[in-house]
């Protein structure tokens, strides 16, 4: 599996990203400029945390008219593999891969700390090494990361078991307390619709190692590894 | 030319975090009759178009590509000739 690390100017976790992958996991990993129209034939692009462009307008607004941004949208198209973390979630939104927006937390507070997530799908290239319900704890970083959409899209979401990741107490009930930033539905990610993009709040890069705190979001990035290439998704 | 100025707020649905604070720190300052408050974005475009009609059309593109997304804000447009 070769991984791409999107950098845009702005993108602040994109070393994170590359270093877990390369040093953790050994494999592949190219990063990948946002103003060439070139993916350098990797099998999973991962569009990293930061703030592209300053935030400027709307969190991820600008970004999506980067040129690199046409191949990941073929490369989606053509059902490649395509991760977006934090200030990435909000791009695949704002650029249309994933529905609904992620908004200012109505605690108005930058939220950096430590949350538990219930794993809802472990039958995705993204999530097979995890058991199903598995109560996981995985960094949030981020002053706008409350999941907005309307009641339809929401319904949809549901119906088609697009929630991938849920914002959870310690016996992993979904709650109001357990949740950080008042996203419906306690919704920390999601995937499309063929299950081969997947946004995502939470930092998994920033857990990847014992000695920064948890092995949880290590995971994440091995399933991706272990995933077969040309296997099927969902 | 013609210059256009952009409005966008949150849709009604979508809670504004910034409004509500807005509206505590006014009713705190002595403002009780402060009912409602919505913080929102003003931009102003101006275009070298020929005609009024066109600068409308040519805006509310922009509106529905880049200035405003449909999923969480609401705009309002107004278009007045400038020198």
């Amino acid at each position: 599996m070769r991984f791409g690390v999107v950098v845009f100017p702005g993108s602040n976790c994109d070393a994170d990203c590359y270093h877990v992958i390369d040093k953790v996991l050994a494999e592949p990993v190219e990063y990948l400029w946002h103003g060439d129209r070139d993916l350098k034939e990797v099998d999973c692009v991962i569009l990293p945390g930061g703030f592209s462009y300053g935030d400027y307008l709307r969190v991820g607004a600008i970004a999506r008219f980067s040129p690199v941004m046409e191949k990941v949208l073929e490369h989606a198209a053509e059902g490649g593999l395509v991760i977006g973390i934090c200030n990435g979630f909000q791009i695949l939104t704002e650029v249309g891969l994933l529905p609904g927006a992620l908004v200012k937390n109505p605690s108005l507070k930058f939220q950096c700390h430590n949350t538990r997530l219930r794993v809802e799908r472990n039958d995705l290239p993204f999530t097979s090494l995890y058991k199903k319900k598995e109560i996981v704890e995985i960094p949030i970083a981020h002053g706008e990361g409350s999941f907005v959409a309307d009641e339809e899209t929401l319904g949809l979401l549901e119906k088609e078991n697009r929630v991938v990741f849920r914002y959870c107490d310690e016996n992993g009930e979904i709650t109001g307390i357990a949740n950080p930033n008042g996203s419906l539905n306690n919704i920390a990610g999601i995937c499309n619709e063929k299950g081969n993009v997947l946004g995502m709040m939470p930092h998994p890069e920033r857990c990847a190692e014992e000695m920064l705190g948890g092995l949880d979001g290590e995971i994440l990035f091995r399933s991706l590894a272990g995933w077969r290439q040309g296997g099927d998704v969902a | 030319m013609f210059k256009a100025v952009v409005t966008i707020t949150f849709k009604k649905n979508i809670l504004d975090p910034q409004g509500s604070a807005v509206h505590k720190a006014l009713h705190s300052l002595g403002y009780p009759e402060v009912s409602d408050v919505r913080v929102g974005k003003h931009i102003e475009v101006v275009m070298d178009v020929d005609s009024d009609e066109e600068a409308h059309k040519r805006i509310e593109e922009m509106c529905t590509k880049l200035l405003a997304n449909p999923v969480i804000e609401d705009y309002q447009i107004d278009v007045a000739v400038v020198e």
